[in-house]
């Protein structure tokens, strides 16, 4: 326990990184001893390599841009309509008994299923993937801001009735600073949501875009860039997350909650 | 009396439906509360005096009865009458002085000078960006006592405000609210189950009964300010005050004019 509080941030690093590092060098030598197929697992070096000559060429930066474009887009859109309609049912009891049995409804569709109709109703283009992608981010924002609202301690909606808050200052003050929280998980799912949609839709029929990417890799059998290509995403995905999280830390400092 | 803030209450009656069968609370309960007053209203539990502290703030409705404010009936809750519940209810995500301005605007120059009025006033200076999980019980309580007297109430009504604090923090609490007393003469109604509390503090006391809540004495405190505890007087009110809780006869009708 104490030992714990010792230890320096570089240590916990370097020890979180010891399992990684023995797979990889397992990986490596297997492949170089011959025991796995070069062309279905392509040593770590290779895959490196692959990703560095497509770094180089501006390929990857090119399909990474077309994809994070496609998921800001869509996450924007969904998300923005997650964030208001929660909130708007979470504040107003009519908007809750008009909307959210149709919502629910909805959201028990699996989006996989969907992307076929999709595809059939907005075409192979930008559209129906933007359109699949907001769908995703819509749900999580959604059942969270709507759970976070209602989850405001009636006890301080007292306190802004006896100072007389009003209605706009009981939603910006109370309402919005209690949701929060519940508001950011919300943002997360949200992001994680969008982000497999994205490769969904992606894999699903495009011409450019990280998924496009690894679909036609597949088809040539370059095993590597399917990799880079897998790698790629979990980068994005991570990095999203982690943006969150740092706005949490930032948002949230005045929760006094058990730490771990 | 000068300024305002007189509390008439006259003949309020609450029940509560429980389980399909009304309860009656509050029985015809009379009050008159004079400008700049202090008043506690004692009695045990489930004597509904804190239902008829949030009748007078406005926060519930009497089923019959009228509650008056410098002779104007009270519609709902509002900023004359401030309310200090039992716990702080400060919001968390603000701090010290973010909670006092609560929906005022801090950068105002107007709300900046009266913050940091209240934050000396109840001698806060130094946490003023704490934020509440930083605070002891008794200093958040008096964050939440700045706050409501940032907005002038003519009335304080405070529901057993220190009942969650040790006894040191209790004594300086009902010490530093004396002090905002004298020196805002703002009237109090305080509601407790504290009988030193009530006899350190009050003009008058209002002795409760439960099942149905019904006022059984009112009793005046003739003892001059600041109080000591353990003063054979003191002690001599503290008495009266017990054995007025523990009577049983309805002793309402001889202690009724005062």
């Amino acid at each position: 326990m104490n030992n714990r509080h010792h230890r320096s941030k570089r240590a916990l690093v370097l020890q979180g990184l010891i399992l990684p590092a023995m797979i990889l060098a397992a990986w490596q030598l297997s492949t170089q001893v011959g025991w796995a197929s070069e062309q279905l697992f392509p040593s770590p070096v290779s895959i490196f390599k692959d990703f560095y000559d497509m770094l180089q060429s501006g390929e990857l930066l090119h399909h990474l841009r077309v994809s994070v474009v496609r998921a800001a887009l869509g996450f924007l859109l969904g998300g923005a309509l997650g964030l208001l309609a929660g909130l708007l049912v979470g504040l107003f009891r009519r908007a809750e008994e008009l909307l959210d049995p149709t919502v629910q409804m909805l959201r028990t569709v699996p989006l996989l299923a969907i992307t076929p109709l999709f595809i059939l109703w907005f075409g192979f283009g930008e559209l129906s993937k933007v359109l699949l992608i907001a769908m995703g981010a819509f749900f999580p924002l959604y059942v969270n801001t709507f759970l976070g609202v209602r989850n405001v301690d009636s006890k301080l909606f007292d306190v802004a009735r006896v100072l007389e808050f009003s209605r706009y200052k009981q939603i910006t003050r109370l309402v919005i600073p209690a949701a929060l929280p519940q508001v950011l998980l919300g943002l997360r799912l949200s992001l994680s949501t969008a982000w497999l949609c994205l490769v969904v839709a992606e894999l699903m029929g495009a011409d450019q875009g990280v998924g496009y990417l690894i679909q036609d890799a597949r088809s040539f059998m370059r095993t590597g860039v399917v990799f880079v290509g897998i790698f790629i995403f979990a980068l994005v995905g991570k990095l999203s997350d982690s943006l969150v999280r740092v706005l949490e830390r930032k948002l949230l400092n005045w929760r006094d909650n058990y730490r771990g | 009396m000068s300024h305002a803030g007189g509390l008439n209450i006259l003949g309020v009656n609450k029940s509560f439906v429980h389980a399909s069968e009304a309860k009656l609370v509050l029985s015809d309960i009379s009050v008159i509360v004079k400008p700049g007053e202090f008043v506690t209203v004692i009695g045990p539990s489930g004597c509904g005096k804190s239902t008829l502290l949030k009748i007078v703030a406005g926060l519930e409705t009497s089923d019959a009865g009228a509650v008056e404010l410098n002779g104007q009936p009270i519609a709902g809750p509002s900023q004359d009458k401030g309310f200090i519940f039992q716990e702080h209810r400060l919001f968390p995500w603000l701090t010290v002085e973010q909670n006092i301005a609560a929906d005022l605007p801090l950068n105002k120059a107007e709300v900046r000078r009266k913050v940091d009025e209240m934050v000396r006033l109840v001698r806060l200076e130094g946490f003023e960006t704490s934020y509440p999980k930083q605070l002891s019980g008794g200093m958040a309580q008096r964050v939440a006592i700045g706050r409501t007297l940032l907005r002038n109430p003519q009335v304080l009504l405070l529901d057993e405000p220190f009942g969650a604090l040790d006894a040191f923090t209790r004594s300086h609490m009902q010490e530093s609210l004396l002090d905002i007393w004298r020196e805002n003469g703002t009237t109090m109604l305080l509601v407790t189950h504290d009988i030193d509390e009530a006899v350190f503090l009050s003009n008058r006391i209002v002795v409760m009964d439960a099942r149905p809540g019904r006022i059984k004495h009112l009793l005046s405190v003739d003892l001059p300010y600041p109080r000591s505890r353990i003063s054979p007087a003191f002690q001599e009110m503290r008495t009266l005050v017990l054995r007025a809780l523990a009577d049983k006869a309805d002793a309402r009708e001889e202690s009724w004019e005062i």
